[in-house]
């Protein structure tokens, strides 16, 4: 490693200046403010599954800012790049772009977003209060966090991948991909990919073991039912993602012949096992979207979710059929005809418990009182975006179209119709409807509602175009195209698409301004804003840290809902004692690890053995000395927990 | 509240192991799909029958399989302990349960030893991972199982450390049950490279 590995492209030397601008900005605030100790003993080494929530999710939003700016690098590009103009980017160039934007959207945003989310909803949901093992959501956090950081050094240090965000072999292999950019996607996905591991177990074990009495797994809001089936994906999906990268590195590294094109090695083998991770993936996703969807539906229509049981039917069933459906991403390697049919009518069969979804939300709107809120806005939106985008998936279903229409902007405008329609539009409905619980005031409705059309017309405007390219036979990953195509118009509109969507997320900067501005106006007094159904809408805003002063008992579904039916005053407070609460201790062993986890990564791409021996020992020290710990949890006396929750009733009534 | 195995399996550390077992399958699985595509990618190198030497693989087989005896042992040892004795904190069966964990580690650490013996072998033969397809699969598959073995036996010195430190409190008790878990499962995971990998190898 030398000061030659760092770029001398313009762009990336203009995003180094911003991000050490910015890092010394943050740094300066700190200091100024005198907020260090503040932010290591109350955010840091926090083991409250809240505030690594609200981590995760600024995280998540400082890379999504990332990952647009390197689509809008893309889009303009191929805005100007046809025929004698070359654009602005070299081809090399263009190639890690494409790569970091797959690899940042998919793992460094809708990854954070969605275990964000589960941090600040799935406790209190289920009336818990906290995840069955702090210490160990902590730890998965610190080390996405390091994986996070490193990917960010990619951009400035060396060079990132151009592979492609699965990074098919050979072109991955160390013959065709010499430098350092694939062994930091390797390890970057490696450490992420464990930290993801570790949470879905930890969320799994948490909505299994630690719901309130009373709430049987039928009783469960429909949120904890999709984030079951979304983490059981994850704790089976993932091991496979960490295999097949550590035979790639094994490959690159030791000179094996897994994925190589001789010797022996089977490249095929890698896209099989990449698609077996990679489509459940998606699912993972989304399926977490439909659950808060669930919940929003029914709050802003005031009426119980139309059909529990199917719903609850329809995402185990697409939990399962998401693993029977990979080969669809490569009909065209020629596994036959037969293997294709079977694969082509899994992937049909999908639509039909995603369609009773659909058919489920709308009938609890029917006859419903609607109330007009951003969440419903995203509900909405996301209603008509995801079924085209459904529809589109199931023409690629059919394997004679797919031969027609693999690789091109068909199918790259495809998965953002779901990725953007649905995820994205998804999470932003959940943030805005949960975002009250966590900080106490509501987010501003009127810019809220301006940046769901900025998404909305833009997600059109961007990606209509791409279906008409993909018909008209352009391919994905172009960083330049012939004149006489006749294609640089529609990627000019394209381009503009980019633009309003870039509106949106400024637009949703300026929500948070406003509303941080006007949070005494907005502040959320009782604890239920919107006149919510679930457990979360029980307690004070922003949530105590020991959420439940008393565990609620649960008599139905909706336990929230029907507590203030029967009793509108006394609501979720039976007439118990308080008793002792045991909450686990603030610990900064998750941030060491992830340090170290940070520094045997980083030291492993610049092969620098002796210092990733270093970084290993080091989480394994840390582990075992962790280990010798016992006192991990305090008590907190139930005399200090009825004071604390007096003072709370106080300020709500 | 009756403090027995039984009990210790319905505490949440111990299912969540029991999840993470699940996933680390999926693991080996993969590596297991990966060596069934390759094993017959020699690209003129030598196969699994030219290299193999069953007589040998049956010890190593053997030697884990007492390692798995000896820690169930320790494992009844100590549960006897902690569910009839009234002060967890003092006298537990250290010869039993600390002598027996000690044999088990031994029992793996001359695992590992064959399974070095038998790798650096057939590296010296000229059948290094990097001979062909094949042989990568093999040397990943079977060191992916070591790798786990020598991770299991570094966390059973830490335990029987806490054990002669501590006793069989209720933690080390939970520890002891999900090491001990880990440490089947490692078992469970040879019979199978055992049966795909080396006889069925030798088979064809």
């Amino acid at each position: 490693m030398s000061f030659a590995a760092l770029p001398p492209n313009a762009i990336v030397l203009s995003a180094f200046l911003f991000m050490i601008a910015l890092a010394g900005l943050i740094i300066g605030a700190l200091f100024y403010y005198k907020r260090w100790r503040w932010l290591w003993d109350e955010w840091l080494t926090s083991l409250d599954a809240k505030k690594i929530g609200v981590m995760y999710i600024i995280v998540g939003f400082v890379m999504l800012v990332r990952g647009a700016i390197d689509a809008a690098l893309m889009r303009g590009q191929q805005a100007v790049a046809a025929g004698d103009s070359l654009g602005y980017l070299s081809p090399e160039h263009f190639g890690q772009i494409f790569t970091a934007h797959g690899v940042i959207m998919i793992f460094f945003v809708a990854m954070p977003l969605m275990f964000g989310l589960f941090n600040l909803v799935v406790p209190m949901q289920i009336g818990a209060r906290d995840v069955a093992f702090p210490f160990l959501n902590s730890l998965s956090f610190w080390l996405f966090a390091a994986a996070a950081v490193l990917m960010n050094i990619s951009l400035v240090y060396g060079e990132f991948a151009s592979i492609g965000w699965l990074g098919y072999p050979p072109l991955s292999e160390l013959e065709y991909s010499p430098g350092v950019g694939v062994d930091y996607y390797i390890w970057i996905l490696q450490i992420a990919g464990l930290g993801s591991l570790f949470s879905a177990i930890n969320f799994l074990v948490t909505i299994l073991k630690m719901r309130a009495p009373g709430m049987t797994l039928m009783r469960m809001p429909m949120f904890e039912w999709t984030t079951l089936a979304s983490v059981v994906l994850v704790i089976v999906i993932f091991p496979i993602l960490t295999a097949t990268l550590a035979m790639l590195s094994l490959d690159r590294l030791l000179g094996m012949h897994f994925f190589t094109s001789d010797f022996g090695g089977n490249a095929m083998m890698y896209v099989n096992l990449i698609w077996a991770w990679g489509h459940p993936e998606v699912y993972v996703l989304i399926l977490p979207a439909f659950g808060a969807f669930s919940e929003i539906v029914p709050t802003f229509a005031k009426k119980r979710l139309f059909g529990y049981s199917s719903m609850v039917a329809a995402s185990i069933v697409i939990c399962f059929l998401s693993f029977v459906v990979w080969l669809h991403h490569f009909f065209t390697m020629g596994a036959g005809a037969n293997v294709n049919a079977f694969f082509g009518i899994a992937t049909m069969v999908i639509a039909i418990p995603t369609g009773v979804k659909v058919f489920n939300w709308l009938a609890t709107m029917y006859r419903g009182r609607i109330t007009f809120t951003t969440p419903m806005y995203w509900f909405l939106g996301f209603v008509g975006t995801f079924t085209l985008g459904g529809m589109t998936g199931v023409m690629m279903a059919v394997p004679g179209i797919d031969f027609q229409m693999h690789n091109s902007l068909f199918l790259v405008a495809h998965f953002h119709n779901m990725v953007i329609g649905g995820v994205v539009f998804g999470y932003l409905a959940a943030l805005s409807f949960w975002f009250p619980k966590i900080f106490g005031f509501t987010l501003d409705e009127k810019w809220g509602i301006r940046a769901f059309w900025c998404w909305l017309i833009g997600f059109f405007v961007a990606f209509m175009p791409l279906y008409l390219l993909g018909f008209m036979g352009a391919t994905r990953r172009l960083e330049h195209y012939d004149a006489s195509t006749g294609w640089q118009p529609l990627f000019i509109v394209a381009g503009i698409g980019v633009v309003i969507i870039a509106l949106g997320i400024v637009f949703q900067a300026v929500q948070l301004v406003v509303s941080i501005i006007k949070r005494h106006e907005y502040a959320d007094t009782t604890g239920d804003p919107w006149d919510g159904r679930t457990l979360e809408w029980s307690i004070p805003s922003p949530a105590p840290f020991y959420n439940f002063a008393i565990i609620p008992a649960v008599h139905g579904r909706d336990a929230f809902w029907e507590m203030k039916q029967s009793d509108p005053i006394v609501q979720a407070r039976p007439a118990q004692e308080y008793v002792d609460i045991e909450l686990p201790c603030n610990t900064p062993v998750g941030v060491y690890i992830g340090a170290c986890a940070f520094v045997f990564g980083f030291a492993i791409v610049w092969h620098m053995w002796w210092l990733a021996l270093l970084g290993f020992l080091g989480v394994v020290g840390l582990l075992i000395a962790r280990s010798f710990d016992e006192n991990t949890e305090y008590i907190l006396p139930a005399a200090e927990i009825a004071r604390l929750d007096a003072a709370y009733t106080q300020k709500t009534i | 509240m009756t403090n027995s195995i039984i009990n210790l399996t319905e505490n949440k550390t111990v299912f969540g192991f029991w999840i993470y077992i699940l996933s680390d399958c999926f693991l080996f699985g993969t590596l297991f799909a990966t060596y069934a595509v390759l094993r017959g990618n020699t690209f003129g190198g030598p196969s699994g029958a030219e290299l193999f030497d069953l007589s040998f693989v049956l010890v190593e087989t053997l030697i884990l399989l007492t390692s798995s005896f000896t820690a169930g042992l320790a494992m009844l040892a100590a549960n006897k302990h902690y569910t009839t004795s009234k002060n967890k904190e003092v006298s537990p069966p250290y010869v039993q349960v600390v002598g027996l964990l000690g044999l088990t580690l031994l029992l793996g650490i001359t695992f590992l030893g064959l399974e070095l013996k038998e790798f650096t072998q057939f590296v010296a033969e000229g059948a290094g991972p990097q001979r062909s397809g094949f042989l990568s699969a093999f040397f990943t598959l079977v060191g992916t199982h070591g790798l786990h073995v020598a991770a299991g036996s570094v966390w059973l010195i830490v335990l029987m450390i806490q054990i002669l430190r501590r006793g069989l409190t209720e933690p080390i008790m939970s520890r002891f049950m999900r090491w001990s878990l880990f440490w089947h499962f490692l078992d469970v995971v040879w019979i199978f490279i055992f049966t795909f990998v080396y006889l069925m190898g030798v088979m064809i």
